[in-house]
């Protein structure tokens, strides 16, 4: 596989600025990308070259044609022998018949590899877009519309796929067939040659305004069918907030104003188009309006053959497709400029969290998890740390909770200790090793997380249990889906382990979505085991059979719970209050109920919640 | 060297002992037909009534496309004439002048017919194409509730999309395909006329191309389908690595996830190839027998003119005609399966535009007034989606205006399907809900909504500003009403520490929200509604203490001075309803205060005494016996 892919580096800043559609890319980007494209496609020379000479021999074979018919014409017109112009004929046709096949076969063979150099592009940008984005940090995900993300890796991808076939194939083949076309034309009759050749340059500058507005306004078109769909979308899937405001008047405003703005667009770039095309054609038979009366005035002067005068108008007639086409490969260009750039950005997006050279793998023996002085605070908010000055230690066997009001930094915390991110300051090691300088793969082995809100996957139940062990057998994940106290739901299904959940299949109520998160995490044998706030929607009681139901399994390993619910973490070793991202109180559920403080009033507040809230709140 | 399958091989078995590998990438199911029946009749009469508005363009349109196919056929004949009249045999310069101003003439027309002729029919198209969308959107407005329960959003999307796209193709290709029939019909006329032994002998290939062409139309079709599918297949999988991406590198699965993506990538570079190699592979055919339709004409033509039975002009509009000879043929076939898209397309809109509305204002009916009260009864309401199966069964109640009510019971017992009949998203099968006194059915339903403010319990919000949004549809209200209502609630503290305050721009729907906050958002909303009767369906999902204090506090605001019903959850706000009502399985089993409930030792009271903070916690064990009694 080949991978001239990762070259140059240029700069990481905004994503979301990177990936805008409507954003244009600074020349140099563009010029820089479409080379970069060339070289790619020069990865694979044994097509690339097939394509170059098919292109030349077709475009040999289609000059040739006119060429022919002409002499054929001649032919019929010589006075003499019947016999010698018979056999004249006979070659003629012959020839052209053999020239006609060879055009058809040299244009497959063009066209096909070309299409092939640019399907095989596409391949290796495929892998290296997915492999990209799947090791790119969360701060990057964080900063980045998954949207853009997606039409990256499927529009741009497809625009950088056309530029061999479209914009320099057919580049070279323009360039051959009106350079010896004209060649050809002029020599034989330089006036009659200019002037059946004096369509080509309108053409192509009305071809070349008229796709660049294309492109201009589709972009905007895109954007207003985007709005317009987004109105949609969201009506329909709140179409109960609608009903409930009776706000269907106010909703179809909101419909008409974008979808009259994108008809609007549609209707003039309809009218851009047809005048340019119009204007095309029209310059194109004016030409040859010009070539018919001069050329027949030399043809009646008995200065030219008519056979000459029909290879002048079959010329037009072969020329005119390729240079009315030749916007397109104006645009081919433009798009691969644009599109090559956003793709390469992603491509050179530098790594932040990855493998130190050479570090070796997370090896767990005692399993200790420290933390010493750790702050951190995300790309962006530079100024405001979400968390600083954090320091605890973790053994084998201990459960630590983490409490804190919203935003006080409980979730990031959890995310350092995996490495989603890097700290800023301090150091989080596990037996002792940094995480930073063992692999990502060994550490994210040795620390799983349930999140908060997570991800399934549109795939069977089993599936989406086995995620992190794909070859684990039924009875573990029976046994993890038990522990999870899932199994008794499951095998209510029709099809049991195999129902699709997700987007397309059943869909499952919160208390399910977290109860089969914790069942894949569960397949894991990490050293260190994070639930972050993702008991929220499950009763207390099935909560508590979960964690009893754990209890063998977590004495294996260190467990750090985020919970709102206090309960949820009566049986902690350590409870740790967060607040502004530091550690404000810790120790056992009674000692901080005994210290009566903030832990202590949340714990008033929430067994007494029709007690006065205004005093309770810190 | 070309791309390979290096990495691990997504394979499902195998037979070294290790448990198959429970593994797949993206998720793709293909569930809609792409082709349909070439001609639908009921479709092609549904559709027409799109485009009768347009009738007039329709006609003008064709006519122009005739037109303009006229003039293209004249050009050859014009050439053919200037050669035989006005230069060989004798030169004939008036001759010569005269048909090349006959040729100025022709273009001009030409001009003239492809403006009109694209112009009209392009517009034409898209007017077709946003008016079919508007007719479907504004039907979904008011098709039955239980339809849109059913229905994913995205399949609804892909009619108003993909659907209305293909019928807009479908509009300009027929105008198109006049042309085209127009022009072979001409190509042979013409040849025919000129000379007919030869034009036989010329369009004798014509049968052998339209036989390879529609033998070959099956086979790439297949292909063509296959590669667009591999795409969507691999563009699925992307997608979700984008989505999952957090849960791929938390359990690090990147490298098997690799491995099988690289599977799908070269299954799709595959089926990109075979379609490309089926789509070229025409073009030598088209050439050969372009070729041996050229050589015909030099051969046998030639020879005809050297004998003197044509004119020399004849043989080259000859080989004009074979040059664009093949175009109509071409392009005819395409647009058969642009047609064919096109009906299964149809077919599936007009699915859509069919779907009955349930629910619709009664001739008679009048509007509640504001002067009305804000009492909401249930008089005997048994109602269910499906009407064998009724989800609440003989339940009276009254709401007087003012009082609140909080309507508690097991998940499932009919809570939410109460609130909805309330604000008549279904009808009742028997009994009857009353609003302000009146049947919700004899009053109009614009007016119940002006009388009725909801929250559900996810917080919808839009995309658009915080204002927009806190504003919605009450377009009477200022900005300092919004505000006002905001400040109510208490939100407004953290709408102004957003970035632009309240004209920041909410994320996808409010992805840059917590979810407690906008909940807050939405208890504004209804706020500025300013209507009589607040329905609410508080929200399960746990939420922290904090913000759960914020929005005890909101809703006591919310509730000031109306009407309000209350599907509650947490005894917080149980408790401070005038009234309760405890449903439990559609049926009404107590109805009280707190303290008479408490005094009356049901499921309420023992419910209460276990000291749960939410009913949603209650495990099931509990309710049984009670759920006995009430069925
Ligand atoms: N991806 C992010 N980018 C920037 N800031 C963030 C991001 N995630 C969280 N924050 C901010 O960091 C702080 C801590 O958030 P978080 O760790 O989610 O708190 P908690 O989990 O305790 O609710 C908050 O101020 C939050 O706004
Ligand atoms: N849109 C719907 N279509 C069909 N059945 C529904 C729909 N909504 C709810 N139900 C069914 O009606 C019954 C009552 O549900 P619901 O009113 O949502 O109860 P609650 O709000 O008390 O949980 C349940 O059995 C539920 O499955
Ligand atoms: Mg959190």
């Amino acid at each position: 596989m080949t991978n001239t892919a990762v070259a140059n580096g240029s700069g990481a800043t905004d994503p979301k600025r990177i990936f805008r559609r409507t954003e244009s890319t600074a020349a140099g980007e563009g010029v820089n990308a479409v080379s970069r494209i060339t070289r790619m496609c020069l990865a694979y020379p044994g097509r690339v070259a097939v394509a170059m000479i098919a292109t030349v021999l077709a475009a040999a074979a289609q000059l040739s044609i006119p060429v022919l018919l002409g002499r054929a014409v001649d032919a019929t017109q010589a006075i003499g022998s019947a016999t010698a112009d018979e056999a004249a004929l006979r070659t003629i046709a012959l020839t052209l018949l053999a020239v006609s096949v060879l055009r058809g076969l040299f244009t497959l063979a063009q066209n096909y590899s070309a299409e092939s150099v640019g399907h095989a592009l596409a391949h290796d940008l495929r892998l290296a877009v997915y492999d990209k984005i799947q090791r790119l940090p969360f701060s990057f995900h964080d900063r980045t519309h998954s949207g853009d993300l997606i039409t990256v890796g499927m529009l741009d991808l497809e625009g950088v796929r056309m530029y061999f076939s479209t914009a320099l194939v057919r580049t070279v083949l323009l360039t051959l067939l009106l350079g010896i076309g004209a060649y050809l034309l002029i020599s034989t009759h330089a006036l009659l040659g200019i002037l059946a050749l004096s369509f080509a340059p309108f053409a192509a500058w009305r071809s070349t305004a008229m796709q660049l507005t294309l492109r201009k306004t589709w972009l905007i078109l895109q954007e207003k069918l985007a709005i317009l769909s987004r109105v949609m979308e969201e009506n329909l899937a709140g179409i109960r907030v609608v009903r409930a405001f009776s706000s269907a008047p106010h909703e179809m405003k909101k419909f008409d104003a974008a979808s009259e703005e994108a008809l609007a667009l549609s209707h003039r770039r309809i009218d851009v188009r047809v005048k340019s095309t119009s204007a095309m054609t029209l310059a194109f038979f004016a030409a040859m309006g010009a070539v018919l009366l001069y050329g027949g005035t030399l043809v009646a002067e008995g200065e030219m053959s008519v056979g000459t005068l029909a290879t002048f108008l079959t010329f037009m007639t072969i020329l005119q497709m390729p240079v009315r086409q030749l916007g397109l490969m104006v645009n081919a260009y433009a798009r691969a400029s644009t599109c090559g750039a956003r793709l390469f950005a992603l491509l050179d997006m530098p790594v932040e969290v990855d493998d130190a050279e050479g570090a070796p793998d997370l090896k767990v023996t005692e399993g200790t998890l420290r933390l010493d002085n750790v702050a951190f605070a995300y790309q962006g908010a530079e100024g405001h740390r979400a968390v600083t000055g954090i320091s605890f230690e973790a053994r084998k066997g201990e459960t630590v909770g983490i409490v804190g009001p919203p935003g006080s930094g409980k979730t990031t915390l959890m995310h350092l200790i995996p490495r989603f991110y890097d700290v800023d300051a301090g150091s989080i090691t596990i037996d002792g090793q940094d995480i930073r300088d063992v692999t990502l793969s060994s550490v994210r082995q040795a620390v799983a997380v349930v999140q908060q809100d997570s991800f399934l996957f549109t795939t069977s139940i089993e599936n989406n249990i086995a995620y992190g062990d794909p070859r684990a057998t039924d009875s573990r994940i029976e046994r993890s889906a038990g522990s999870a106290q899932l199994h008794d739901w499951v095998v209510g299904l029709p099809e049991r382990y195999g129902t699709v959940v997700g987007e397309r299949g059943v869909s499952l109520s919160g208390g399910q979505r977290q109860r089969l998160s914790i069942a894949r995490t569960l397949m894991l044998e990490p050293a260190v085991l994070i639930f972050d706030d993702s008991t929220a929607a499950i009763d207390a009681g099935t909560e508590s059979r979960i964690r009893k139901g754990l209890r063998d399994y977590a004495a294996d390993r260190v467990t750090l719970i985020v919970a709102h619910r206090l309960s949820s973490l009566s049986h902690a070793d350590r409870i740790l209050f967060l607040e502004d991202g530091r550690i404000v109180e810790q120790g056992t559920h009674d000692e901080l109920i005994a210290l009566g403080g903030r832990y202590a009033a949340l714990h008033e507040l929430q067994m007494r919640p029709e007690a006065d809230m205004m005093e309770a709140q810190p | 060297m070309s791309p390979s399958r290096t990495a691990e091989p997504a394979d499902d078995h195998r037979d070294d002992g290790r448990p198959r590998l429970r593994a797949v990438v993206g998720s793709h199911r293909v569930d809609e037909e792409i082709f349909g029946r070439a001609f639908d009749g009921r479709v092609i009469s549904r559709i027409w009534d799109f485009v009768g508005p347009y009738r007039r363009q329709v006609v003008i349109s064709v006519v122009a496309v005739a037109i303009f196919t006229l003039s293209q056929l004249a050009i050859p004949l014009l050439i053919r004439h200037a050669i035989d009249n006005g230069m060989v045999g004798g030169v004939n310069l008036p001759v010569l002048y005269w048909t090349v101003a006959g040729f100025a003439l022709v273009i001009a027309v030409n001009f003239a017919a492809s403006w009109v002729q694209e112009g009209v029919t392009g517009r034409m198209a898209e007017n077709v194409l946003f008016d079919i969308r508007r007719k479907m959107f504004s039907h979904l407005q008011r098709v039955s509730l239980s339809f849109m329960d059913k229905t994913e959003v995205g399949r609804l999307m892909s009619r108003l999309q993909g659907d209305v796209n293909s019928m807009q193709e479908f509009l300009e290709t027929s105008v198109l395909s006049v042309g085209d029939i127009l022009l072979l019909i001409g190509i042979v006329v013409a040849m025919l006329w000129l000379d007919w032994q030869l034009g036989l002998l010329v369009l004798s290939v014509l049968p052998i191309l339209l036989i390879v062409r529609l033998f070959w139309l099956q086979r790439a079709r297949a292909a063509f389908m296959a590669a667009h599918e591999a795409n969507s297949i691999t563009n699925g999988a992307l997608a979700e690595a984008i989505h999952g991406v957090r849960a791929v590198q938390g359990m690090d699965r990147g490298r098997v996830n690799h491995g099988l993506y690289t599977g799908l990538v070269d299954d799709n570079y595959r089926a990109h190839l075979r379609a490309s190699r089926l789509a070229q592979i025409m073009i030598p055919i088209v050439d050969s027998l372009t070729g041996i339709a050229m050589a015909v004409v030099i051969l046998v033509g030639g020879y005809m003119v050297v004998e003197g039975r044509i004119e020399v002009g004849v043989m080259v509009a000859f080989l004009f005609y074979i040059q664009r000879f093949f175009d109509p043929i071409r392009s005819l076939t395409m647009q058969y399966s642009v047609m064919q898209r096109a009906m299964a397309s149809g077919h599936r809109l007009t699915e859509v535009l069919d779907v009955d509305v349930d629910v619709t204002d009664a001739p008679d009916a009048v509007p509640l007034e504001r002067e009305d009260d804000g009492s909401v009864e249930f008089d005997h309401v048994t109602f269910g989606y499906d009407p064998k199966h009724p989800v609440l069964k003989d339940v009276s109640f009254r709401v007087n205006s003012g009082e609140t009510v909080a309507l508690v019971g097991p998940t499932g017992s009919g809570k939410s399907s109460s609130m909805a009949l309330i604000h008549r998203f279904y009808d009742v099968q028997g009994g009857a809900v009353r609003v302000g006194g009146r049947d919700v059915r004899d009053v109009t339903q614009a007016s119940l909504g002006r009388h009725i403010a909801m929250v559900l319990q996810e917080p919808f919000l839009f995309t658009g500003t915080v204002r927009e949004n806190i504003r919605y549809s009450s377009h009477w209200a200022s900005d300092a009403d919004v505000e006002e209502a905001t400040r109510a609630v208490g939100a407004h503290d953290f709408v102004t520490a957003l970035p632009q305050g309240y004209d920041t721009m909410l994320d996808e729907r409010g992805g840059n929200l917590s979810l407690g906050q906008r909940q807050l958002l939405s208890f504004a909303r209804a706020l500025v509604a300013d209507a009589r009767i607040l329905v609410l369906d508080e929200a399960t999902a746990n939420i922290d203490s904090y913000t759960e204090m914020q929005i005890q506090r909101a809703l006591e605001t919310l509730l000031e001075g109306r009407t309000g019903l209350v599907i509650a959850h947490r005894l917080a706000t149980i408790r401070n309803a005038d009234r309760i009502v405890v449903l439990q399985q559609g049926v009404k089993i107590e109805e009280g205060s707190h303290d008479q409930l408490m005094a009356a030792k049901g499921l309420y009271s023992r419910l209460y005494s276990m000291n749960y903070a939410s009913f949603d916690d209650i495990p099931e064990e509990l309710t049984g016996e009670d759920r006995a009694r009430a069925t």
